[in-house]
């Protein structure tokens, strides 16, 4: 390792060693979780004690048999998919207008747009209570839709912004002076490049949604529910293995999404490097 | 062509030229506003306008106003210094009468409970109690036989002070305070004083989980700002997967990990350390370390992005230089992570601040933070003003650190998704 090159003195490899750890214990922490609820799932015993009594699919056989949590898990898509669709729209035309925009108010502006970041998510969801009741938006899937594209489109703005900071506006000119139109420029020159932005801001996106518990516990009526709104009331009233493979299917879906995001970002770097 | 006409052409040319730059440049500013205004006007319906009504009912206060309104207009010219005349004890009779047949006497005794306890009580016995409008000129008796209560000043002042419009009566209780009978702001009664407490507690929890992550964290950035980048882009998996890993899941597995016959107290009680299983969960141990485990992620990126911009070769400096290894460390490297400690900490502060999901699920009672009781406020009991007030509360503060945060990192790149 290079960097043990310049450790030259015994109180600098201790300080090192002391570091690596530290920091393993850390990282123990942080995954040793996640790993250890997974086996559970595949308990065939119904208490979440190790060690196991046998393996089983039962688990996951209870959670595709059941009503409740298939339900649960088309509400996500639904609502993660539709919210995801809105936001992409909503967002990239702001970030393109904000890429453009020379004003003294644009931090305000952005800070305003990125806002719903930073605001409590009960302070959010007591406000859209309150305000959706009265125009029958609670207890709809819309309203669900509409409140979690709020919490997403600032990531869509963020990602997206941030790959046109890097894209070349002369590749926009250049389309325009050969005679394109700027929406041809747009779909034939603009898109293409930046797509990977595109995709890792609709994977966000897709993630804030299908995470979100605290708006649904306020706006949901019982046929909106979501996974982690039933893993809510489950852990509340008392953990059954079920729950352990709902968060094993959430996982896998964190997952995949972090492995695609992972690709695109790889992608991009490799694209960057070659020129 | 003359020298003079070539010159004359280049200025009749130019303006024009200059102006059009200027207009093309006004369009394009147009055009650009114009595709962020979807989104504004968006945010507006599902976000500022939402957030801008919760604020409205912390000062909101109308209940009293619509449904005892010969009252309030009979109390408007009262002075508060003795009992009221006896045209408001007729309009007060007059208005419960009215109240009782349209159902509508109990909104008025919740309003008027929540600043005097008892309330509820006097209204409805007097409600119960009283057959027909007083007599001219006997109401203050009649009323006075009813309830004990209408001889004295409090329970009018009570009246006078939730005659609304708007009030500072909810602000006023999320910070424990009150008006006494003579309308000057003192300390609530105790039984009603509990918000400070959890204000202090939702900071003092915020706070520890701040303090924890950033010790957790400098080591795992240090070592991921430190490694070549092959070995640390391996090591980040360990610091994305759980930030990507839902809330729900992580909490759920600190609960299977930290029950009584979970994994940690059967590997403690298989060692031979403890007899008993400890309570691990249910307590503020438990609400510490899952927030921990949940905001860590918040406090190593930032960390790890301002160490990575630190040059290896200040260290070296400061080591040629005769530096030994703690004063280089302590008096080169760690002033220059402080803005990434700084942004790190302030935003596992603000996020640690208005969290609900993980202490409603491991903390006991005691570990609920202003969060929970702005939910509870709600759905429960329907407490809207204070809710809101309580929210006012808890969005200033957030809002206030996140200008701080603003300023941190301005210029730095914001990523990140934050779940709570």
């Amino acid at each position: 390792m290079s960097d043990n090159a310049s450790l030259r003195t015994p109180s600098q490899r201790i300080a090192w060693t002391a570091t690596i750890v530290v920091s393993t214990l850390v990282f123990i922490f942080l995954i040793a979780p996640i790993l250890a609820i997974m086996p559970l799932s595949f308990s065939s015993g119904s208490y979440l004690t190790y060690p196991l009594p046998g393996l089983s699919l039962r688990w996951y056989d209870d959670f595709i048999n059941s009503p409740r949590w298939m339900n649960a898990l088309k509400n996500s898509m639904i609502i993660g998919v539709a919210s995801t669709a809105l936001s992409m729209v909503l967002g990239t035309l702001a970030a393109l207008g904000l890429a453009q925009w020379k004003s003294r108010f644009k931090p305000l502006v952005l800070a305003f747009v990125l806002s719903p970041v930073v605001v409590p998510g009960v302070i959010t969801a007591v406000g859209l209570y309150f305000f959706f009741a009265p125009i029958g938006l609670t207890g709809s899937y819309l309203g669900l839709i509409l409140a979690h594209t709020a919490l997403a489109t600032p990531f869509v703005v963020i990602t997206v912004g941030a790959t046109l900071q890097s894209f070349d506006t002369n590749l926009a000119r250049a389309a325009a002076s050969l005679g394109a139109s700027p929406i041809y420029a747009f779909r034939r020159v603009i898109l293409p490049l930046i797509l990977p932005g595109l995709a890792s801001g609709a994977l966000f996106a897709f993630a804030t949604s299908f995470d979100e518990v605290v708006i649904v516990l306020f706006m949901a009526g019982p046929e909106q529910r979501t996974l982690p709104r039933e893993m809510f009331s489950g852990i509340r009233e008392n953990i059954s293995p079920t729950i352990t493979a709902a968060a094993v299917i959430l996982t896998t879906v964190s997952v995949i999404l972090l492995a695609t995001l992972e690709g695109l970002r790889r992608r991009n770097e490799r694209l960057k490097g070659g020129g | 062509m003359t020298r003079a006409s070539l010159a004359g052409a280049d200025a009749s040319t130019e303006v024009p030229l200059k102006r059009r730059l200027r207009r093309a440049e006004r369009a394009r500013q147009v055009k650009a506003l114009a595709l962020v205004l979807p989104l504004l006007v968006f945010l507006l319906f599902t976000f500022a306008g939402p957030i801008a009504g919760m604020l409205w009912r912390a000062v909101d206060d109308r209940e009293v106003r619509q449904l005892l309104p010969q009252t309030v207009a009979a109390l408007a010219s009262w002075d508060g210094k003795d009992l009221p005349n006896e045209d408001a004890f007729a309009a007060l009779a007059s208005d419960v009468l009215a109240a009782r047949a349209a159902g509508t006497i109990a909104i008025a005794a919740k309003r008027l409970n929540y600043t005097l306890n008892g309330f509820r009580t006097i209204l409805t016995s007097t409600a119960r109690n009283l057959k027909a409008a007083p007599e001219r000129g006997v109401a203050k008796e009649t009323l006075g036989k009813i309830n004990a209560a209408w001889r004295e000043r409090a329970t009018w002042t009570t009246i006078k002070d939730a005659g609304g419009p708007i009030t500072g009566f909810y602000l006023l209780s999320a910070l424990d305070l009150t008006r006494n009978v003579d309308g000057a702001i003192i300390a609530a009664p105790p039984d009603q004083a509990i918000y400070r407490e959890v204000f202090t507690r939702t900071f003092v929890i915020s706070l520890s989980v701040t303090v924890l992550c950033l010790m957790l964290g400098f080591p795992v950035a240090y070592l991921l700002a430190t490694l070549p980048p092959a070995r640390s882009n391996l090591l980040m998996i360990f610091v994305l997967l759980p930030f990507w890993t839902s809330l729900l899941v992580r909490t759920c597995a600190w609960i299977v990990l930290l029950q009584s016959k979970g994994v940690v107290n059967d590997s403690l009680h298989w060692l031979g350390i403890i007899d008993q299983p400890l309570r691990l969960i249910y307590n503020r141990f438990g609400v510490c370390v899952a927030m921990t485990h949940v905001l860590l992620p918040f406090m190593i990126l930032p960390l790890y992005s301002s160490m990575k911009a630190i040059s290896p070769a200040y260290m070296r400096a400061a080591a040629s230089l005769g530096a030994p290894p703690v004063t280089a460390f302590l008096r080169i490297y760690l002033p220059q992570t402080l803005p990434g400690i700084g942004a790190g900490s302030l935003l596992v502060f603000i996020l640690a601040l208005g969290y609900y999901i993980t202490p409603a699920l491991v903390g006991g009672a005691a570990d609920q933070m202003i969060s929970y009781f702005i939910a509870l406020y709600t759905t429960e009991t329907a407490n809207w003003g204070l809710a809101s007030a309580l929210g006012a509360v808890l969005l200033l503060a957030t809002l206030l650190l996140a200008l701080l945060y603003g300023k941190l990192v301005r210029g730095q790149q914001v990523t990140g998704g934050m779940k709570n």
